[in-house]
C-alpha cells in the first residue's frame, strides 16, 4: 500500500473539527457601493465558529470595506449602499429591526492603530461595559482583570490600572484596546490591520493572543502582511478588485493556490 | 520583489549550469571507463572540485533566498526542488568521480566481451536518454519529459538485477577475470545508483512544476 501523507499540523485537527460546526458568518451575495463605485461585486462566504480568517489583497481591493459589513462599520460612510445578505449566528445583520448596539456587542474591532480614551487603563476596558449601563463594580472589576489577562496584559499594568492609557507603548496600547473589546465579551473579533503600527516583538506578543483567543473567538483579520496571514489564520480569502478570488485553507493558499492571481500576488508579482 | 525575481533566476541557471556540470561528469566518467582513458579520467577527478563548490554556492543561495525573501506556494517549491536536485547532482557527481578513480588506479581495460555480456552500452545509452529528459523537463518545466524517465529506470534496474548472474556465470567460465568482473559489478551498482538520482530529480521537478509528491509512489 502507498504511504499517504500525514497531516502532522495540530492546525488541521482544529480546522476539520471546526468545519463540521455551523457557520458563524454566512455572506450571501454581497454588492457594496459607494455612490457610484462599485466596492464589492458579489462575494459568498461562509466563515466558521473558532477559526481564523485572514483577508488580503491589495489596496483598494474591498477586503476592509468587506469586514466591515460585518459590524454594520459602513453604514456611516456616504453614499454607501448594499445588496445581500449576511447572517451572524443565523440572523440577518440588515434587518431592519436589528439593534446595532446589541450587533457589536457581540461583533467587537480591533483598529489598525491603537486608539485607547485619553483616560485610565482600567476606565479604558471598563468604558463598553459603563456605555451598557452596568454599575456593578465587582461585576466591572472581575472583567477588566478578566479582559486583561485574555489579552496578556495583565501582569504588566496590575499595579497601574489608575494610570492613563496613553502612557502605554503602542503594543500594550493595541493588547489593551483588544482587551476593551474583550470585556463585552463578543462572540466575534474583527480586525483591520492591528499590527502594522507595530514593531516585531509587540507583533508577535498580537499574533500568539490571536491564537490563543480562537479557542473562545471567532476572528477575522485584515492583514497586508503574507507572512502574518500564513502564520496565524486557518483560511485566507484573497480579495481583488472587489471580487473574493480564492477561499481555502491557509495551508492550501500558501502552497498551492487554485488561481494564478493568488499565486501572483502571494508571491509579490503584482499588488 | 523585482530583486527576488532577479535573484531566482541567478539561481534557476546555477542549477541549469551544475545540471549541465553534473550531466557532463557521469558521461565523461562512463566514457573513460569503457575506453579505460586515463586523461578523461583525470579530468572527471580534476573537475569534482568545482562540482563540490558549486554544491556549496547552489545551497548557500537557496538559504539566502529562504532567509531573505519567505517564498511560497512556486516560489516555496521552486527552493526545495532546487536545493534537493543540487543534492542529487552532486551525489551523481560523486558517483562518476568514484567510476573514474577506478580507471586510474586499474592498469587494464575492461574487457569488452564482459561490458558486451552485460550489456553495459545499453545501461549507458539508457542514462543518457535519462539525462536528457531531466535537461528538458527541468528547463522547460516540462512534466511529460520528467515522466518518460521512470520508465526508463526500470531499464537499468533489470540490468543491475542480472548483471551479478551473468558475470557468475561469466568467472565461472574464466577465474582470471575475478578482479574485472568485481570492478565492473561495482560500476554497475553506481550507475543504478545514479539511476535512481534521476528519477529523484525528475520527481522534484514534477513536484516544483505541479505540486504533485511523487515519493515513495509505486505508480508515477
Amino acid at each position: 500500500m502507498e504511504p499517504q501523507i500525514m497531516e502532522t499540523m495540530v492546525m488541521d485537527s482544529v480546522i476539520d473539527h471546526s468545519l463540521k460546526k455551523t457557520p458563524k458568518i454566512e455572506v450571501k451575495g454581497i454588492k457594496v457601493w459607494y455612490d457610484d463605485f462599485m466596492a464589492i461585486k458579489g462575494i459568498d462566504l461562509t466563515i466558521k465558529p473558532n477559526t481564523v480568517t485572514a483577508f488580503i489583497g491589495p489596496s483598494g481591493c474591498g477586503k476592509s470595506t468587506f469586514l466591515r459589513l460585518f459590524n454594520r462599520m459602513n453604514d456611516y460612510v456616504e453614499g454607501f449602499r448594499m445588496e445581500g445578505k449576511i447572517n451572524i449566528n443565523g440572523n440577518n445583520i440588515y434587518k431592519k429591526k436589528i439593534n446595532v448596539e446589541e450587533l457589536r456587542k457581540e461583533v467587537g474591532m480591533v483598529f489598525q492603530k491603537p486608539n485607547p480614551f485619553p483616560k485610565s487603563i482600567y476606565e479604558n476596558v471598563a468604558y463598553g461595559l459603563n456605555i451598557q449601563g452596568i454599575k456593578d463594580k465587582n461585576f466591572i472589576n472581575h472583567r477588566v482583570e478578566k479582559a486583561l489577562k485574555q489579552a496578556d496584559l495583565w501582569e504588566e499594568v496590575k499595579d497601574n490600572l489608575k494610570k492613563s492609557a496613553l502612557t502605554l507603548s503602542g503594543g500594550q496600547q493595541q493588547r489593551l484596546c483588544i482587551a476593551r473589546t474583550l470585556a463585552v465579551e463578543p462572540s466575534i473579533i474583527l480586525m483591520d490591520e492591528p499590527t502594522s503600527a507595530l514593531d516585531p516583538i509587540s507583533t508577535a506578543k498580537i499574533e500568539e493572543l490571536i491564537f490563543g483567543l480562537k479557542e473562545k473567538y471567532t476572528i477575522v483579520i485584515v492583514t497586508h502582511n503574507m507572512q502574518q496571514a500564513s502564520r496565524i489564520s486557518d483560511f485566507t480569502a484573497f480579495f481583488y478588485l472587489g471580487e473574493l478570488i480564492e477561499f481555502n485553507k491557509t495551508k492550501i493558499i500558501f502552497t498551492n493556490p487554485a488561481e494564478k492571481q493568488t499565486e501572483n500576488y502571494i508571491t509579490g508579482r503584482f499588488g | 520583489m523585482a530583486n527576488a525575481e532577479y535573484q531566482r533566476e541567478v539561481l534557476n541557471q546555477a542549477v541549469i549550469d551544475m545540471l549541465d556540470m553534473c550531466r557532463l561528469q557521469i558521461e565523461k566518467a562512463k566514457e573513460a571507463f569503457i575506453t579505460h582513458d586515463e586523461d578523461l579520467a583525470e579530468e572527471v577527478i580534476h573537475k569534482e572540485t568545482r562540482v563540490n563548490a558549486m554544491d556549496l554556492r547552489i545551497a548557500r543561495d537557496c538559504e539566502k533566498f529562504l532567509a531573505l525573501y519567505n517564498p511560497v506556494a512556486v516560489d516555496l517549491r521552486f527552493i526545495m526542488a532546487a536545493l534537493k536536485i543540487n543534492y542529487e547532482l552532486e551525489r551523481i557527481a560523486d558517483h562518476a568521480y568514484n567510476i573514474s578513480k577506478y580507471v586510474v588506479d586499474e592498469d587494464k581495460k575492461i574487457e569488452p566481451k564482459l561490458l558486451k555480456a552485460i550489456q553495459f552500452d545499453a545501461m549507458s545509452e539508457t542514462m543518457d536518454a535519462m539525462l536528457n529528459h531531466i535537461t528538458i523537463a527541468y528547463q522547460d518545466k516540462d512534466v511529460k519529459s520528467a515522466r518518460k524517465v521512470f520508465k526508463k529506470d526500470k531499464v537499468i534496474d533489470k540490468i543491475n538485477r542480472r548483471s551479478f548472474v551473468v558475470l557468475e556465470e561469466e568467472i565461472k567460465k574464466d577465474a582470471s577475470i575475478i578482479q574485472q568482473a568485481l570492478i565492473l559489478f561495482s560500476v554497475v551498482k553506481k550507475m543504478e545508483r545514479v539511476g535512481d538520482l534521476i528519477k529523484n530529480i525528475a520527481e522534484e521537478i514534477i513536484f516544483y512544476s505541479d505540486a504533485e509528491i511523487l515519493k515513495h509512489k509505486k505508480s508515477k
